[in-house]
């Protein structure tokens, strides 16, 4: 008898599906609807720090360069008030086995695949970590299917999301290439339905703690070179995952006064699920689309219980505009030598704007760079908004309007970023909590939980409790 | 009609969901459009442009849908250039 394959009867079956190609039983780790029990769901994976380590360096993973960015730390304190101008260090996580820092998370997935005896392992995801499992299950001798968001429904194709699947069928997996729409799930667990692969998904406590290996190699490389710990890092943040796990290598290195803060382009005002705008956006991850919604309810992902929580590690979050973006990233060429995909030069632009707030003996670190090319380059990107209708102008980066228009500054000075208030989402956060079960409801176990995951203490949480009610 | 020999790299499309069929709470734009999906792979069998066709992609697998492309190929590029970006940080100049 054949299954109903219709879309409600495929998403009713969800749970089962899951648990089948994670091995996971996320039930486990359940105390309330609201509540579950994290660390131990991240101890459950069953890898020392010594293990990850030995296990990345098996596939071209880790170890990789941190940079002082010497020219552009100068050109920023000439602008600065006297005494402040951080330094800027850059982690040169390109130099990964497929061009990103994704081969981290990528890399503890493939490897307990494997061991579990999966032949395959498959991934949704429009982004580079379709590459990073595409090259770490070649690496592991495991077949690979990556289902991408790329066309609207006229067929145009997000050069940079093209130039992704590219590298994906390069490294010999089957690439899946979908239309706009938030079926790319569906399609997902059809997949692993039909193939019994494992699901290779971002949000997995294996993924979260391959990235851990990022935040311990920062501070070990930052102590040896300038005998301190970082005062800030700077994640790009979309899903959550890469903030989460580098804040908890930098935790577990004892790093711990370090400054989380988490960077998104500002995308505000278009529509993540619209065949309209789809294309008319200039970055395909790392932007307020994902950031926000994931920052203020990560449950809404692929597994029940996601182990990226980005709120829980996050001290500040910073916005930029693209047009920032693009003009600190033609910096980095210029004054660095070194040319570098749009992920990492989100939180770059970021740390130009903060290292000019902070003391001159402070350092600032971007966490990540990304290899770039054909369809990645910010060349690539401008060309393709102006052929899809986007304005590009140089001007005030104040004027930008995402879907619009793209302003680049004319001056590094323009280059200031703005402020997402946190508290804000915290409240987001426990308003999307409050819909499992009501706040007047939530047992001591439940606010120590919730106030743990937005990095608050349970007196914050009470005194907030009366705004929840509304 | 042009017959494709079998074994030619070619790219297949399928129909996933038709409009009616689509998830719920998506935008209308999105809703009035069938949710499709194309994938490469080497025709078992010999095909027409248009017509059904049968691929093995490159895990080996065997998927059918309507033969879109022969040779899908890889034509992004960086793009006409972006006079804009060209004087940013000349001379060493922020």
């Amino acid at each position: 008898m054949s299954r109903d394959m219709s879309y409600a009867a495929v998403m009713a079956r969800k749970n089962e599906i899951m648990k089948a190609s994670l091995g996971i039983d996320f039930s486990a780790y359940e105390q309330s609807p609201v509540c579950f029990d994290y660390e131990r769901m991240m101890r459950d994976t069953g890898f020392s720090h010594e293990d990850l380590v030995r296990i990345q360096r098996e596939t071209k993973v880790g170890d990789t360069p941190l940079f002082e960015l010497r020219n552009l730390t100068e050109a920023v304190r000439k602008i600065s008030a006297p005494g402040k101008g951080a330094t800027i260090l850059l982690k040169d996580e390109a130099a990964n086995a497929s061009g990103s820092f994704k081969a981290r998370r990528a890399s503890i997935s493939c490897y307990e695949a494997k061991r579990r005896g999966f032949a395959g392992v498959a991934t949704a995801t429009s982004g580079n970590y379709g590459a990073a499992v595409a090259s770490q299950a070649a690496q592991r001798g495991l077949k690979c299917i990556v289902l991408q968001e790329v066309y609207d429904s006229r067929g145009v194709g997000q050069p940079e999301i093209v130039e992704k699947g590219r590298k994906c069928e390069a490294f010999g997996a089957e690439v899946h290439k979908l239309t706009v729409g938030p079926e790319l799930f569906y399609c997902l667990l059809t997949t692993l339905e039909e193939t019994g692969f494992f699901n290779a998904s971002l949000y997995t406590p294996f993924g979260i703690r391959g990235i851990e290996t990022l935040g311990t190699e920062i501070a070990a490389q930052v102590r040896a070179r300038y005998q301190r710990d970082p005062d800030a890092v700077i994640v790009t943040h979309a899903g959550g995952g890469n903030l989460t796990g580098t804040a908890r290598g930098l935790i577990d290195a004892g790093a711990s006064k370090t400054r989380i803060v988490a960077c998104s382009v500002d995308l505000s005002g278009l529509h993540m699920a619209s065949d309209h705008d789809f294309n008319r956006k200039s970055f395909t991850t790392g932007h307020t689309g994902f950031g926000v919604p994931f920052a203020t309810w990560p449950d809404r992902t692929d597994v029940p219980r996601n182990a990226a929580r980005s709120m829980r590690y996050m001290d500040e979050y910073r916005l930029v505009m693209q047009g920032e973006v693009f003009y600190v990233t033609e910096l980095l060429a210029k004054l660095e030598g070194i040319e570098r995909g749009p992920a990492g030069n989100t939180s770059l632009t970021a740390a130009v704007a903060m290292a000019r707030e902070m003391d001159r003996d402070q350092i600032v670190v971007v966490q990540e760079t990304e290899y770039t090319g054909a369809g990645k380059h910010h060349n690539s990107q401008l060309a393709f908004a102006r052929s899809m209708g986007i304005e590009v102008r140089r001007g005030d980066p104040r004027e930008n309007i995402p879907g619009k228009n793209i302003v680049i500054p004319e001056r590094l000075e323009q280059v200031r970023g703005h402020d997402q208030p946190l508290d804000k989402l915290r409240l987001s956060y426990l308003k999307n909590a409050a819909k499992l079960v009501p706040a007047d409801r939530w047992t001591a176990a439940d606010k120590a939980f919730l106030s743990a995951d937005v990095k608050k203490d349970p007196a914050w949480l009470e005194s907030v409790l009366p705004q929840l009610k509304a | 009609m042009n017959t494709i020999p079998a074994e030619t790299w070619v790219e297949i499309e399928q129909v996933i969901l038709t409009p009616a069929q689509r998830a719920p709470g998506i935008p209308d734009d999105t809703r009035a459009t069938p949710y499709v999906r194309r994938i490469s792979g080497f025709l078992t069998a010999p095909a027409a442009v248009g017509g059904d066709a049968t691929i093995r992609t490159l895990i080996g697998r065997t998927l059918t849908g309507t033969l879109r492309v022969v040779n899908p190929s890889y034509s992004h590029s960086f793009g006409d250039t972006v006079p804009e970006l060209l004087n940013i940080g000349l001379g060493g100049q922020a």
